[in-house]
């Protein structure tokens, strides 16, 4: 079912763990649905000194998160809101069709740690500000949280991964149509 | 030491006695029973073999068995085909609502008939009150359909009971008993059933063998329309080397099924306990004492089923779980829920099914790897990170 690099993620997931003085924490998901990520981050000069993560969830969840705690060290804010849950997946080697939709959250993590450090800054934002460019994008146009494919503004469903899509009225986040609760911010889906 | 599977349920091998008797009807006795030549008749003599080998397990009539070819096949023609040829008596359904999926969505496709389904709730240890089933019926009610054994938590239904309660309301009472037959004794004459479901692959038997028994003069509508095959209630040619399989393993299972089901009994509870005794915040799913000799299952807290799943086949250990990330439907187990278990502590569901030859040396093996598997788990776990934080602030 699974890539030898996802089993190899699976058993040896890096940077497992938190920072008790993050500068940072994003999560995604919740138990409810299967997954939750937690993401720590310590920043440094721009740069992602250290990333840290915990994770409840199947073996796609933790080799994802370990695999995006790889790639984001070392990285400057911007490169690291780069990331997208698809370069993650074909990283991987690819993750099963149905895993793309629940586990498939470790980028959405990172970049949450990362928007929580901005906050923390008062919304100081790094030149070119990640936070802002991604607002910025999001204005511009809308993607599927799963696959990263480039919807219309209020799509129902996803013309590339052909999940049903529901929007967050609390938060504006995709979740999945079956979903009770966003697994961005937590609050009931109607 | 060749690992444990522990997934039954799932599949097992074919014993080897049933591989045999069955072999034949691939080659030279090749007939097809509803052939009059005489190689179709030595077919046909194979497959009433069969029926009055399994007749004499289930203690009933030969004429009383529909070969089927799975057990989502036998209940969907059970709750399909006996709502549909009994409407007139009425036009509701009562089910359990930890019923296998075929029993439920063959309900939810009578609904769109003009049917009506309640569902009657289960307790935490997944028992059918038979008080509340009494509560479901109404005048209107043709068919009861309460599982004999959860298969997702191993607990045993009261089916005679509410066998009783049917009979003196004069409603059909179907039972699911495919995790059971050919693993503890069944008689469907003393339970007072008229329709039962069994597989032959959960006693010994291949895939691709089952059958619904039919108390008989009771009136059944069929699923596939066509020949004359299985008294016209089941058209298409018979499988006939997987029946006369069943029928061999049913053979086996009447002969050997007590003394198998107290030595698994004392395997499985040696299993259970160990695995209370070595982890915390592990709960065991199902009734402690009804339920399946064979069946131990649990909810770990704090990890997910399939990472649990994965980490033990690494181990050479093959197990079940009923979470949301195991299927592939993603969501997670009804039966779990409906036992008002929390859903985050649903997604730590384990079930494991053991095996005929299961050896103790292979419990103690399970119990050796299990530990450090949820561990490790638990060591990256947001969930169990709190909870430890919770419980560091209580003792403050």
């Amino acid at each position: 079912m699974y890539t030898d690099k996802v089993m190899e993620h699976f058993m040896h997931p890096r940077n497992v763990g938190t920072i008790p003085d993050a500068d940072g924490v994003g999560e995604v998901g919740n138990p409810v649905c299967g997954d939750m990520m937690t993401f720590y981050i310590k920043v440094k000069d721009g740069r992602l000194e250290d990333v840290k993560f915990q994770t409840f969830g199947c073996g796609a969840a933790i080799a994802v998160s370990s695999l995006v705690s790889e790639m984001a060290k070392g990285k400057t804010l911007d490169e690291a809101m780069k990331i997208t849950n698809q370069q993650v997946a074909e990283e991987l080697g690819g993750l099963p069709p149905h895993k793309m939709h629940c586990s498939n959250l470790g980028a959405d993590a990172l970049h949450k740690a990362i928007e929580n450090y901005l906050e923390k800054q008062n919304r100081q934002r790094p030149e070119g500000g990640g936070e802002e460019k991604k607002s910025q994008d999001k204005e511009a146009h809308f993607h599927c949280p799963f696959c990263d494919y480039t919807l219309p503004e209020n799509a129902q469903l996803c013309g590339h991964c052909q999940i049903r899509l529901i929007r967050c009225e609390h938060c504006g986040e995709y979740n999945r149509e079956k979903d009770e609760t966003c697994r961005h911010c937590g609050a009931g889906l109607v | 030491m060749n690992g444990f599977y522990a997934d039954k349920q799932a599949a097992a091998a074919v014993r080897p006695e049933v591989l045999e008797a069955m072999l034949p009807f691939f080659t030279e006795n090749f007939g097809n029973p509803q052939s009059l030549h005489s190689v179709g008749q030595k077919a046909a003599r194979a497959l009433q073999t069969a029926r009055e080998q399994l007749a004499r397990l289930l203690n009933c009539q030969p004429e009383e068995i529909i070969f089927v070819s799975s057990g989502s096949e036998a209940n969907n023609l059970a709750v399909k085909g006996l709502a549909l040829a009994n409407q007139a008596r009425g036009k509701q359904i009562v089910v359990s609502a930890i019923e296998h999926v075929s029993v439920l969505k063959a309900a939810r496709f009578l609904e769109k008939l003009g049917f009506k389904t309640v569902q009657v709730p289960v307790d935490s240890y997944g028992l059918v009150d038979v008080g509340k089933v009494a509560e479901a019926i109404t005048p209107d009610t043709v068919l009861v359909s309460v599982m004999m054994a959860n298969n997702e938590v191993g607990t045993i239904e009261p089916v005679a009971e509410i066998a009783s309660l049917c009979r003196s309301k004069g409603i059909l009472f179907h039972s699911d008993a495919v995790a059971v037959v050919g693993n503890i004794q069944v008689d469907v004459r003393a339970i007072g059933l008229d329709a039962l479901s069994l597989a032959a692959d959960q006693f010994g038997g291949p895939k691709g063998a089952a059958a619904l028994f039919l108390k008989k003069g009771t009136k059944i509508t069929p699923l596939i329309d066509g020949g004359v095959q299985e008294s016209n209630r089941r058209a298409g040619t018979e499988n006939v080397p997987a029946i006369v399989g069943l029928g061999r393993a049913a053979e086996l299972a009447m002969m050997e099924m007590d003394k198998k089901g107290q030595r698994l009994a004392r395997l499985r509870d040696r299993l259970i306990s160990g695995v209370l005794t070595r982890l915390d915040e592990v709960i065991l799913t199902g009734h402690p004492e009804r339920r399946l000799p064979h069946h131990a299952s649990f909810c770990v807290k704090f990890v997910e089923g399939e990472a649990m799943l994965l980490g033990l086949d690494l181990e050479g250990i093959q197990v079940a779980s009923g979470s949301a990330c195991t299927s592939k439907s993603l969501r997670t187990s009804h039966v779990l829920t409906a036992m008002g278990l929390d859903p985050a502590v649903a997604q730590g569901s384990l079930v494991l099914t053991l095996l005929d030859g299961t050896r103790e040396e292979q419990v103690d093996y399970f119990l050796e790897k299990f530990p450090p598997v949820v561990r490790r788990l638990r060591e990256m776990s947001p969930l169990y990170t709190r909870f430890l934080e919770e419980k560091k602030d209580v003792h403050r």
